[in-house]
């Protein structure tokens, strides 16, 4: 730490209830406590994760925001003057983990949902049945069928598609990014609660191909860990282009992260970095992509293939092009989307929000006739079944959840994943971290999590009077716009509320 | 994309005829069944689809058009509207009569459109470069009409069958048009109750499309999407009603797409996953297939609705069954109505009385009866 940056946090230790257990020290893993004669904290390294405050069986420490004050400037917030003073000081790129924490508008909050009152009865889920499960994938424009023995039969069975039982996924999150035990955690609960995960672009370890049924494999620009039997290994592969939190940027795992385990998963030597470009030198153009999406098809005797992008300016004209090159899915993946490691200044201030761009693509894709062709994911800044049902009226067929997730594990949103020091044993290759997260104790939390969040969205159905989640799917009809002006609710394609 | 309509609201009493084997039943009694259900409207709506009625002209399409005020279209003098739709007709069908359709006007009716009927064939010659097939065809001029030609709304539009509707109660509606010199084997009627005022002739019930007519008593929560999906196939949603989205379903999935109609009644109220999951690996497939290709024409919310299509009748509950709906048979006569007193009312007697499952279709065909 340089002289010239101020602590962002203080931490007090209550000495008179401290009972020198030492616990502080063992659990903090950015070395913010020592100990002579008493625990001393060093509130310059403090990250505010808080592992410290939970494991403190005294409850004896407290973490505030630092008390010390500047002289307030509109123009220059304390957070951007201390951007200067670390890039004066080290002349580097500025790093940080997690999704855009800029306070931009969150279109979700202006969005409010319909309930059914006298003229269509709502629907008590509790006693009637009310269906959630979905199908990524491609959907045929119509069905053959021919009446066999009085009975509708297929002419022809329909393409592959991925089978959920909740609408929501678990986003692509690469071993390597995060730890093997959350891997585990991942793979287990989609396992349990009939959804899938993604692996990200960091291959897939050998223990988790038992998965495969509830697996996404991931084809980035770095192609780490991609051979035939792990694009064989899951239901669906993605090929992913961009991410939310780093549109056109590429990714870099140093090498100290890059130890047996993950040298082995991504099949490069141990301690070299591992450097995905930004673009996949074999896609320069929508037709390579499309003969990308071939290859993978003739590959995997034609499993879906997704396609992930971050969401940008023209997300709608690339989103078709991406159809219409033969994708199955397409992930969009939102400005709030979150990341292990980016440049603070792209994460803050490059892409579009998720609700726009949804919006935008679904609109374009039934403009033009292909709707059908493709599901669309939508992921970056889901943070509640809310956001997940008026997503999925937007027009989404499913949502992916990367942080929410993370927080199921134990995260605290410290912002501090690229760090390699994540306390909670998430965002870390160390064993003596990653030794923290109990993968059962994970699943569970996962579950937990999908399960309240599928209740939630039962109710929500009922409310609105349908009980199945496709007839809320695209359906803008059941949502309107409070405190949103007339043209971004003219793109969502929603009214105002009173109309 | 457009998003800023408000969508029409109501619920209903309907009733329903068919006698399969062909036996005409004058207007007089469907006209008795719904009157019985008077409660169930509020007068501003009532109709009937009769099928078999024109039997001298029974191959050519009859046109019912309205000439009238439009909600959300510019009014006109009612003549400019007509004279520009015959010029259209004239250049785009083989018009082979034209005439007012006979009205009694009475102080329940006390103002009408300009009602006119045409009996028109496709002409040779007209489809030429195109795929289209003559009801493609006809369904082009009526969307031309509907959406081009301001004040004038194709009512009907199939062979030997006609819609008769207005704002009013359904029996005022049936003495208006005088129902009871009209025989049809097959007859179905609607009692419209609006919750807010639209005053519009073509928004009441039947709603018809070629031979088909679809009367409806719900409120269709999945409207938003419907719309949608249909639009994608390039349909026009103009009346925002419920009714029309169930009519262009069956359009698209059954005469566009040729699904059979019993997985068309799969798809508009589907059996439900668990359900599916225990039936037989064919069954499963299709029934699979089906959600998952036409998840988005699922209608679901409250409905029952009687479906004709010239070849029988199909009436059908939402998939909960949230809408009332009975049916009975008595020799080759099949009734089905929102009351069972509104079919006891013309068939004291009936031999067997239900109420058909949710989702469950009854489906009578023309020379068979009630088929599986």
């Amino acid at each position: 730490m340089n002289r010239t940056m101020p602590p962002e946090f203080r931490v007090k230790i209550d000495q008179e209830k401290c009972r020198k257990c030492k616990r502080c020290l063992m659990s903090c893993s950015f070395g913010v406590y020592s100990f002579a004669d008493r625990v001393i904290p060093d509130s310059n390294k403090c990250v505010a994760c808080n592992r410290c405050v939970v494991m403190c069986p005294e409850d004896a420490i407290t973490i505030t925001e630092s008390p010390n004050v500047y002289r307030d400037h509109p123009n220059w917030p304390l957070s951007i003057r201390k951007n200067v003073w670390k890039q004066a000081e080290t002349g580097g790129v500025l790093l940080t983990g997690m999704g855009n924490d800029q306070p931009y508008p969150i279109i979700f909050d202006h969005l409010v949902v319909d309930a059914c009152q006298v003229t269509n009865p709502s629907i008590d889920p509790l006693r009637e049945p009310m269906e959630l499960r979905t199908f990524l994938g491609r959907k045929p424009d119509k069905l053959e069928m021919e009446m066999i023995g009085g009975k509708p039969r297929l002419k022809e069975k329909l393409p592959p598609n991925i089978k959920l039982e909740i609408p929501i996924i678990f986003a692509p999150m690469s071993f390597g990014a995060i730890s093997l035990n959350a891997h585990k955690a991942l793979a287990m609960a989609a396992k349990e609660s009939g959804t899938v995960y993604g692996t990200g672009e960091g291959g897939l370890h050998e223990e988790l191909y038992d998965y495969g049924p509830w697996t996404i494999v991931q084809c980035a620009s770095g192609r780490f860990g991609v051979h035939s039997e792990y694009l064989n290994a899951g239901v669906a592969v993605e090929i992913k282009i961009g991410q939310g939190a780093k549109p056109g940027i590429g990714g870099h795992l140093p090498g100290e992260k890059i130890g047996a385990e993950i040298s082995r998963t991504r099949m490069i030597p141990v301690g070299t970095d591992a450097l995905s470009p930004a673009p996949h030198h074999d896609i320069y153009s929508i037709e390579d992509l499309r003969q990308l999406i071939y290859a993978i098809k003739e590959a995997t005797g034609y499993k879906p293939v997704s396609v992930k992008i971050a969401c940008v300016h023209n997300v709608a004209a690339i989103a078709t092009g991406i159809v219409r090159a033969g994708a199955d899915i397409v992930y969009l993946d939102g400005f709030k989307g979150g990341t292990g490691a980016a440049p603070t200044q792209i994460r803050d201030h490059v892409g579009i929000p998720i609700e726009l761009a949804l919006a935008a693509v679904d609109d374009r894709l039934r403009q033009e006739g292909i709707r059908n062709q493709a599901s669309i994911v939508a992921a970056g800044g889901i943070r509640s079944s809310a956001d997940a049902v008026k997503a999925i009226a937007l027009g989404a067929d499913a949502c992916a959840i990367g942080t929410a997730a993370l927080l199921a594990l134990g995260c605290s949103l410290c912002q501090k994943c690229y760090t390699g020091n994540c306390a909670w044993g998430i965002c870390t290759q160390k064993p003596e971290l990653t030794r923290r997260l109990d993968p059962e104790w994970g699943a569970m939390r996962l579950n937990n999590l999908l399960r309240a969040w599928g209740h939630e969205i039962k109710e929500f159905l009922g409310a609105l009077g349908v009980n199945s989640v496709e007839s809320l799917r695209g359906s803008r009809e059941r949502l309107r716009g409070v405190g949103l002006d007339a043209q971004t609710l003219d793109i969502l394609g929603v009214k105002p509320a009173g109309r | 994309m457009d998003h800023w309509w408000e969508k029409d609201i109501s619920g209903c009493g309907l009733s329903g005829i068919i006698n399969w084997d062909g036996k005409r039943i004058s207007g007089s009694v469907i006209r008795k069944s719904v009157a019985l259900m008077h409660d169930r409207g509020n007068g501003q709506g009532g109709g009937f689809a009769a099928y078999g009625i024109y039997p001298e002209h029974k191959d050519h399409y009859a046109l019912h058009i309205m000439f009238t005020e439009e909600p959300g279209k510019p009014t006109r003098d009612f003549e400019d509207a007509m004279k520009e739709t015959e010029a259209y007709l004239d250049k785009a069908l083989a018009v082979d009569l034209a005439e007012d359709i006979p009205v009694k006007v009475t102080e329940k009716i006390p103002s009408h459109p300009l009602l006119r009927r045409y009996f028109v064939k496709v002409k040779q010659g007209s489809r030429k470069g195109t795929a289209m097939t003559e009801d493609d065809y006809i369904v082009s001029v009526v969307m031309h009409i509907n959406d081009r030609i301001d004040n004038a709304f194709v009512f009907s539009s199939g062979k030997n069958m006609g819609a008769f509707k207005g704002v009013g109660f359904p029996e005022d509606i049936a003495d208006f048009f005088m129902l009871e010199n009209y025989e049809g084997h097959t007859w179905t009627a609607h009692n419209r109750f609006p919750t807010n005022t639209q005053g519009w002739w073509g928004g009441a019930h039947p709603f018809t499309l070629l031979d088909w007519s679809i009367v409806h008593n719900g409120e269709i929560s999945s409207y938003g999407i419907n719309k949608r999906y249909l639009e994608m196939f390039g349909y026009k949603l103009a009346l925002l009603t419920d009714t029309e989205v169930v009519t262009y379903v069956f359009d698209l999935l059954v005469r566009r797409q040729g699904l059979p109609i019993s997985a068309a009644c799969m798809a508009v109220a589907a059996p439900f996953w668990k359900d599916i999951d225990r039936m037989e690996e064919a069954d499963r497939e299709a029934c699979e297939a089906i959600r998952m290709v036409y998840g988005p024409a699922l209608l679901n919310g409250p409905f029952a609705i009687l479906f004709g299509h010239g070849k029988g009748l199909i009436g059908m509950n939402d998939r909960i069954k949230l809408r009332p709906f009975v049916a009975a048979t008595k020799g080759k006569t099949v009734y089905m109505a929102s009351e069972e007193s509104a079919i006891r009312e013309i068939c004291p007697d009936p031999k067997e009385v239900w109420a058909p499952r949710a989702g469950q279709p009854v489906a009578v065909e023309m020379g068979k009866g009630i088929v599986d």
